[in-house]
């Protein structure tokens, strides 16, 4: 019979119209911003500084070896070199920018680190008043501490930690 | 069944367009043609009598780019090729380097790759069907069941990789990171859900009359044209030739597999559809044995560097079944820190060739269902 088809298809339809008013599968909208869905623990916005204890001058786990900006395939780190008095430098960042208009979220940079100082961020509600200096972070706009990192991924917090005790303590081994 | 006459104009391709003919310019902007892609139609009436696809709005340089970075950074940016399907171009790639430096992957990493490309493959038939339905004039509807059941599949990526759509993942020698705890549960849970959408799908599609109308005797390609063309993918299987790269190559570790391979009798709009039905109950089969079956272990090469990689002189050609047909890199290596040349191959732009053959002779409006039957991706076409 002609047009079968479509009934058996318009059957099909009514029955997700029908069922979105009671099967928890067929209701899928999430009512943003009031309601908001989990964020999976691997998920990844921008990256971040990381620096240990209260200071995040004193505690910042950068030293400015330059790796990220290398590597980092859209080009959107630039670090300046701290240097002191006599022009000696010293292992510290003087500028830290990412240019996050830029940044593509690869997580190249966080892999590449070999001192565990930069990781993805979370934080994905970025909107800024102006197209240019909103969308470029600076050091200060980076840094946040170790106690954020375990808060927004607790596993793979924990493990960088474990590293990096076990790393420390093979050392003063090493020079006891 | 058929609805109107088709066939109107002989399939003839002339310089000279003679008669009552209107040029028209389809695109850059329209809605139908997946992207920024333009065709130039010549119509005599409504039949169409000439057709020049006109394409590289959304070229980004991707060749170019890859020459200048690093091995690894070309990854993140394969990601852009086709940006449905993010996992298999990173597969495609990583098989292109590992062949070229002879990398080992692996046996946990090598099933985490065919669960993730099987599970592409399912995102991406089932979104294709629902804007080729949405090309043939339902509206909407039939498009949110499949956004819906793909919206799963994302979840899944975003747990894994922790980007629904540029994953980044696999890296030379296996993958980025182990799955987090409970996400194989998660994954079989979504592929034993996924058959009753397909069911639901089949009944919206397989009998409707308004499709029969729209797809069948439209777009007919023979094998012989196929072949000639160099398709591949699902668009080749439906003109009726068996030709599979899973099955023909056996890259990864596919001959452990049990699978079909579907194939179509037409080689019309209405068995590429088809085919990409089929294809996705065999991609569950897949799934169900590589679920089942994977080891425990590491996933990632430890040999391989991260930083400062340099693979050995040679070149290499790796090429994979992506869900649109062969992706292929070609990359030639001189020991540097890149590659000296970084070539695509991918199947949108070759599938997209024979788009006037296709089309010749048919009416206007069958040029759009002709287009997203062909499944093209713009960022892979102009890349």
């Amino acid at each position: 019979m002609i047009g079968a088809g479509i009934i058996k298809g318009m059957a099909v339809t009514a029955r997700n119209f029908i069922g979105s008013y009671f099967e928890a599968d067929r209701l899928t909208t999430v009512q943003y911003p009031e309601e908001r869905d989990e964020i999976a623990e691997n998920y990844r916005s921008f990256p971040f500084l990381l620096f240990d204890g209260a200071d995040p001058e004193a505690g910042l786990r950068c030293v400015s070896c330059k790796i990220c900006e290398k590597e980092c395939p859209p080009q959107c780190i630039f670090i300046i070199q701290e240097r002191d008095e006599k022009g000696k430098p010293i292992k510290r960042p003087k500028v830290f920018d990412i240019d996050i208009s830029v940044c593509m979220s690869c997580q190249i940079c966080v892999e590449v680190c070999p001192f565990d100082s930069i990781k993805m961020d979370k934080c994905f509600e970025l909107s800024g008043p102006e197209r240019f200096n909103a969308l470029l972070l600076h050091k200060a706009d980076l840094e946040k501490s170790n106690e954020y990192y375990h808060q927004i991924r607790p596993i793979e917090a924990t493990a960088v930690d474990e590293a990096l005790a076990a790393a420390a303590a093979k050392k003063k081994a090493k020079a006891a | 069944m058929v609805m109107h006459e088709t066939a109107i104009m002989p399939p003839v391709k002339t310089s000279r367009l003679e008669g009552d003919i209107l040029e028209i310019s389809m695109g850059p902007q329209h809605p139908s043609t997946h992207g920024v892609f333009r065709m130039n139609v010549a119509l005599a009436g409504e039949v169409v009598v000439k057709l020049k696809p006109v394409f590289g709005y959304l070229h980004r340089n991707h060749e170019k780019i890859g020459e200048n970075t690093t091995w690894l950074d070309s990854m993140p940016y394969t990601d852009r090729l086709d940006y449905f399907c993010s996992m298999t171009n990173n597969w495609a790639y990583a098989l292109s380097v590992e062949k070229l430096a002879g990398i080992e992957v692996p046996e946990r990493a090598e099933y985490l790759r065919v669960i993730l490309a099987e599970l592409t493959r399912l995102q991406n038939h089932a979104s294709l069907l629902g804007f080729l339905l949405s090309d043939t004039g339902a509206w909407g509807t039939p498009l949110m069941y499949a956004l819906r059941e793909r919206e799963k599949i994302l979840d899944l990526f975003e747990a894994i990789s922790g980007a629904r759509m540029m994953c980044n993942f696999m890296r030379f020698g296996g993958c980025r990171c182990d799955t987090p705890d409970g996400w194989l549960d998660r994954a079989r849970k979504v592929v034993n859900e996924f058959p009753a959408f397909l069911d639901e799908l089949d009944t919206l599609i397989v009998s409707n009359e308004i499709l029969i109308a729209r797809m069948q005797e439209i777009g007919k390609v023979s094998a012989e044209l196929a072949i000639n063309a160099g398709l591949t993918g699902p668009t080749l299987r439906a003109s009726g030739v068996n030709y599979d790269l899973r099955k023909v190559d056996g890259y990864g570790i596919y001959p452990r597999f049990k699978f079909r391979v579907p194939l179509g009798a037409h080689g019309d709009c209405y068995d590429r559809m088809m085919m990409r039905t089929l294809e996705m109950r065999e991609s569950i089969s897949i799934l169900k044995q590589a679920l089942a079956d994977i080891p425990e272990g590491p996933v990632l090469n430890p040999k391989v560097k991260i930083r400062n990689f340099r693979p050995p002189v040679g070149e290499g050609y790796g090429r994979i079944e992506a869900p649109k047909g062969e992706l292929g890199f070609y990359l030639v290596s001189e020991g540097g820190v890149s590659p000296y040349r970084y070539r695509v191959r991918p199947p949108s732009f070759v599938n997209l060739t024979i788009l006037e053959e296709m089309c010749l002779g048919h009416l206007v409006a069958d040029v759009m269902v002709i287009l997203g039957s062909i499944d093209i991706v713009l960022g892979e076409v102009d890349r």
